[in-house]
């Protein structure tokens, strides 16, 4: 064990009366790591965190907070504040009574009560509203107290269910800001559960894809994004998705992948493994969108081919162009300028070392 | 054609249609016929004994005085005694206020504690609960009186109190526990976070926020008990019988003329308090929604 993880789950299982939504789940986080859980709905996201927050009861495992076992423990005595997707504010209360809450049941001083209430108002900056009731606030500002709530118990531990999934897009992208620059100022460790790919990527020191009670791989930003252990993490992250193509892949000197009538050589592509001489059925290359080159630098590319582009979509600073290559609908993006045209005919490329291989299995190679 | 057509612009001029005004008759109709015997009961109650006499029920009142209504109040006989309604109303009032208060009291913990703190055992408990809500009350008569008695409550204040209490908690249970229900989870999730126990959390987080199923417990366990006539003549014992045991008793007197009068100001006299209850509160139950006392 070491010493400095500020949370420790060992071999956690939970199920709601016979339903089993997590098993032998464990996960190590560091003191004051940003660590994002990413999935689809239903993955069991909200489940880990509220095990971790102590308000729902595992069937077996183990839930150590700072070097504490605290399994058995009431959520107040866990040192975690957390912060609801629909802010759980209470409603009958002012502001001021929602942030001083928690406080107040722990029997803290008043003027300690004061001090601290002042402090994260002013971080939070929502000194002008102390006075008003949940209702009569915005969604953001609404969201403020709620982190506020959690930030005046001066805990270790943040915990985060989806808190911007309810607001509209601006102000989540300034939300995120925020709770960034609140990371970086309180150093503490934050869970922080979203189904939102951009707020993973922008926010996390680490990230955890979930699938099924399952963690399919827990790591930066920037080797999901790069190096996706499945095709199902590959699928999930990026957007817009990456494309897929199925084919066989033949080992050698010279790996080379077809589809169809394809060759697309593989030289220079990190294979994780040492393959065997056989070729290989059933196996998918990937290619993000934003990995496609397009006009004269796709004709110096390892790959190139020209296409009938189908159908554009402008979206400002770049293109998305769909496009067929073979029976496959082929994502691509270009800049944002190009003038493309349903029919035109254009030649892409891509370097198939900066794609990504899985297996029949769908695992990486 | 000089026919102009005019372009719908603005606000959508009003039409009385023919289904409105068939509605709005239909309406009337109903609304007559239910105030009607109201009318008669007000206005025979204002009359004095000649004019009663008389015959014509939906007469107006010649000579219209409260002299009915201050004797049903004060000095109309039930049997032996003839100290009016106000006996009965007093002893109404001290058996309603005490049953209404404990029945809502427990019911609104029970609710709260099925619907947030399950415990093992907690859905059996509250079907057995519900279930006992549908067993006639005739059933549990006897061994009720039994229980009572073997308690050394029957014919008291408190045993007639303890039955209304009891009687009334399934129901209400049942109110408050779906009404917990309905409240966000991540609410009652964020006070326990915050250190909130479970009477902290039920009367500083719950409680503030069920001000309109309060509202409505109360409209139901008010005129329900004050309704009352079975538990009342059974459990209450002759010195304490409720207001509506009495105005049984002076209406069927056997004595003497029948004073219709007197009978109809007794009768309106004991269905006020429902009546008030209904008018006082149910517009506060309206406005407690509006004001939106439920939403995060
Ligand atoms: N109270 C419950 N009783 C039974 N099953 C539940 C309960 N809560 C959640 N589940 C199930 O557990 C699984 C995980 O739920 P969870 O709420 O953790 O998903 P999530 O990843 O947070 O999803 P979302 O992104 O939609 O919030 C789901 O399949 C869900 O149906
Ligand atoms: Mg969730």
């Amino acid at each position: 064990m070491s010493d400095n993880n500020s949370i420790e789950i060992k071999d956690l299982k939970v199920a709601y009366g016979e339903v089993v939504v997590l098993e032998n789940m464990n996960l190590e986080i560091g003191e004051g790591e940003f660590l994002v859980l990413l999935g689809a709905s239903g993955c069991g996201k909200s489940t880990l965190l509220n095990c971790i927050a102590g308000l729902l009861d595992v069937k077996d495992g183990e839930i150590h907070i700072k070097g504490k076992n605290v399994t058995w423990e009431e959520p107040k005595d866990r040192g975690i504040g957390m912060v609801f997707q629909s802010y759980a504010l209470y409603p009958q209360m002012s502001v001021k009574g929602n942030l001083s809450f928690g406080l107040r049941n722990a029997g803290v001083k008043k003027d300690e009560v004061e001090r601290r209430v002042a402090q994260a108002s002013e971080i939070l900056q929502i000194e002008p509203l102390l006075n008003r009731r949940p209702a009569e606030l915005s969604g953001g500002q609404r969201q403020r107290v709620a982190i506020g709530r959690a930030l005046v118990r001066d805990v270790d531990v943040f915990l985060f269910d989806e808190p911007l999934s309810n607001l509209d897009a601006k102000l989540r992208a300034d939300l995120r800001v925020e709770i960034k620059r609140l990371h970086q100022r309180l150093e503490n460790t934050m869970i922080y559960v979203t189904h939102d790919q951009i707020e993973a990527m922008t926010l996390a020191d680490r990230i955890a894809i979930m699938r099924g009670g399952l963690i399919q791989q827990l790591d930066t930003p920037y080797n999901i994004y790069n190096n996706p252990v499945n095709k199902y993490v590959a699928g999930f992250i990026g957007s817009p998705a990456m494309n897929f193509l199925e084919g066989t892949l033949t080992p050698g000197e010279a790996p080379v992948f077809t589809s169809g009538d394809l060759s697309i050589p593989m030289a220079g592509y990190g294979l994780t493994q040492t393959l065997g001489t056989a070729p290989m059925q059933g196996v998918t290359l990937g290619i993000r969108p934003e990995h496609v080159l397009f006009g004269d630098s796709a004709s110096s590319a390892p790959f190139s081919r020209e296409v009938v582009v189908e159908v554009v979509e402008p979206m400002g600073a770049d293109t998305l162009v769909w496009a067929m290559i073979g029976d496959l609908s082929f994502r691509f993006r270009v800049e944002g300028q190009l003038q493309l045209r349903s029919g035109d005919k254009v030649t892409i490329g891509f370097d198939p070392a900066r794609g990504s291989m899985f297996d029949a299995e769908e695992n990486r190679i | 054609m000089t026919k102009s057509i005019v372009t719908p612009r603005g606000q959508k001029p009003n039409r009385i249609s023919a289904g409105r005004i068939i509605l709005y008759s239909v309406l009337v109709v109903a609304a007559v016929y239910y105030l009607l015997p109201l009318y008669v009961m007000v206005a025979t109650s204002l009359k004095d004994l000649d004019q009663v006499r008389e015959g014509n029920i939906f007469a107006i009142p010649l000579r219209a005085s409260f002299d009915a209504w201050v004797k049903a109040w004060d000095t109309a006989c039930t049997g032996l005694y003839c100290e009016g309604l106000k006996v009965g109303f007093w002893k109404s009032v001290q058996i309603t206020v005490p049953s209404v208060l404990a029945s809502i009291a427990i019911a609104s913990v029970n609710g709260y504690a099925l619907s947030y703190w399950r415990f093992r055992g907690s859905e059996v408990f509250f079907t057995i609960l519900i279930i006992g809500s549908f067993i006639p009350y005739q059933v549990m008569l006897y061994p009720l009186v039994i229980i009572t008695r073997e308690m050394g409550i029957f014919g008291t204040l408190p045993g007639v109190i303890f039955i209304h209490s009891i009687f009334g908690m399934p129901i209400l249970t049942l109110l408050f526990r779906n009404y917990f229900a309905a409240l966000p989870v991540e609410l009652f999730k964020a006070a326990r976070v915050d250190g909130a126990g479970f009477w902290g959390i039920f009367f500083q987080i719950m409680l503030p926020m069920s001000i309109p199923i309060l509202v409505v417990a109360v409209i139901l366990q008010v005129t329900g008990i004050w309704n009352d006539f079975l538990f009342g003549v059974i459990f209450a014992g002759t010195k304490n019988w409720p207001m509506t045991v009495q105005l049984n008793n002076i209406v069927n007197t056997t004595q003497g003329v029948k004073e219709h009068n007197v009978n109809m100001a007794a009768t309106i006299l004991t269905g006020l308090v429902p009546l008030t209850i209904y008018f006082v509160s149910g517009r506060y139950f309206v406005r407690g929604i509006a004001a939106g006392a439920v939403k995060g």
